[in-house]
């Protein structure tokens, strides 16, 4: 077994795990970390495909590598956007609580937001 | 089984522990910490399979800014953490949801184990248009290049979401200055390292950028270097952050994708097509996107870390 299938199946294994703590961990920083676990795993399968297409004196195929790191870029703004936001409803509203439905601390924002 | 191999193994199982860590810390701040090594380590596995701008990319911002972004946010979330407990979901849909993910992972594992042989490649046709734009890197060829309405377009989404962060801002912070005021001992150990590392962390920050033309490196990895030591002199209260209504800040946001822009239409009128570069300008066209890029990298990233503005400008 060469060292691109252990990592392929590394990549594999990050993306369910990502998968299962996105589903289960109920608080939202959490959810936050496991999404970016899963995304990990899905950019290390591009990582495998381009090693494999290692051409033309390349270790790696540069267009797979490229895409990955756009990919970097974009999951951290995302996640940037997303903590503001937990921060944001955490500042408003005194919790992180996803649930629907039942009323949490109802008061006025202590900020004048 | 080689050495090589052996150490390949290693270095997944481990990558897979700090994983498993990650989900079933008890503690989000521990889970932040385990996804900061993760990181780091899974930038070691990007060195392995030879994607040396990858790796750099995946350490600076997945690992480093990632991860100073996931450890503030938990330590000012830490109250939150007992309530959380207490959502916990049933054995059901933990049952569910491992069900669902081995599934999802067998699924993968079974297409990467799969994969067709040979493997398809766009190298050698990365290689082929090289000398079109006189730069030797290929990953940054295709960056800036074969590929670059992805890199304007990804220019935007880091713009939008600066725009997102500061809409969170209350009505008396509003146009203010972002996050909380750091105060540090000015003799201390944060203040002297503020002081001793951004001239160092400057100069290799540009010149990860600069070598990017033709060596692993780039705008996104440069710029990621800038702004970590643009936090360091903040985080050590050296410095305050800018209040965002700021003019010329504003302007360094969007000076990198509004000259991509630029020089994409002037592609329509002068070269190709949109964001073709005329041939024999096609290397001081991309330097000059690039060094543009860089400020905006290095600001939007460091804004985005910083969060939304807190304090308004008038004291």
């Amino acid at each position: 077994m060469s060292g691109v299938t252990v990592f392929g199946l590394c990549a594999a294994a990050a993306v369910g795990l990502g998968l299962y703590g996105l589903i289960t961990n109920p608080q939202p920083l959490r959810k936050v970390i496991a999404f970016n676990l899963l995304g990990s795993g899905v950019f290390l399968l591009f990582g495998i495909v381009g090693r494999r297409g290692a051409a033309a004196g390349f270790g790696n195929d540069p267009v797979p590598q490229a895409l990955v790191i756009t990919g970097v870029v974009v999951a951290f703004s995302a996640t940037a956007l997303t903590i503001a936001l937990l921060l944001r409803l955490f500042q408003t509203s005194g919790s992180t609580s996803l649930r629907g439905g039942e009323p949490t601390r109802a008061g006025p924002d202590p900020s004048g937001g | 089984m080689t050495f090589a191999t052996f150490l390949e193994i290693m270095l997944a199982a481990v990558v897979l522990g700090l994983g498993i860590w990650t989900i079933v810390a008890r503690d989000t701040y521990a889970a932040a910490v385990g996804f900061i090594v993760y990181g780091l380590l899974v930038a070691l596995i990007w060195v392995r399979l030879d994607a040396v701008d990858v790796a750099l990319t995946e350490a600076a911002i997945g690992g480093g800014l990632g991860g100073v972004l996931l450890l503030g946010a938990a330590a000012r979330l830490r109250a939150t953490e007992v309530m959380a407990a207490a959502e916990a979901p049933g054995k059901g849909v933990c049952l569910g949801a491992a069900a669902l993910s081995a599934a999802v992972a067998v699924a993968i594992a079974s297409a990467v184990l799969q994969l067709p042989e040979p493997a398809p490649t766009l190298a050698p046709a990365a290689v082929a248009n090289a000398s079109a734009t006189g730069l030797a890197n290929p990953v940054t060829n295709v960056l800036m290049a074969f590929r670059a309405m992805d890199t304007m377009l990804e220019k935007v989404v880091l713009l939008l979401a600066i725009v997102g962060v500061w809409s969170l801002a209350s009505d008396r912070a509003w146009g203010g200055r972002p996050g909380p005021r750091h105060r540090s001992d000015p003799r201390g150990i944060l203040a002297f390292l503020a002081r001793l590392l951004p001239p160092v962390g400057i100069v290799v920050g540009i010149y990860v950028f600069w070598t990017g033309a033709n060596h692993p490196g780039g705008a996104f990895q440069g710029g990621a270097i800038l702004a970590a030591m643009w936090l360091l002199v903040i985080m050590a209260g050296l410095a305050d952050t800018p209040p965002v209504s700021n003019r010329l800040l504003r302007l360094v946001l969007i000076g990198g994708p509004g000259l991509f822009l630029l020089v994409g239409l002037g592609g329509i009128h002068f070269g190709p097509a949109f964001l073709g570069y005329p041939p024999t300008f096609a290397k001081p066209l991309i330097l000059g996107i690039e060094v543009a890029m860089v400020l905006t990298i290095a600001a939007t990233l460091g804004l985005l870390l910083a969060g939304a503005p807190e304090r308004s400008t008038e004291p």
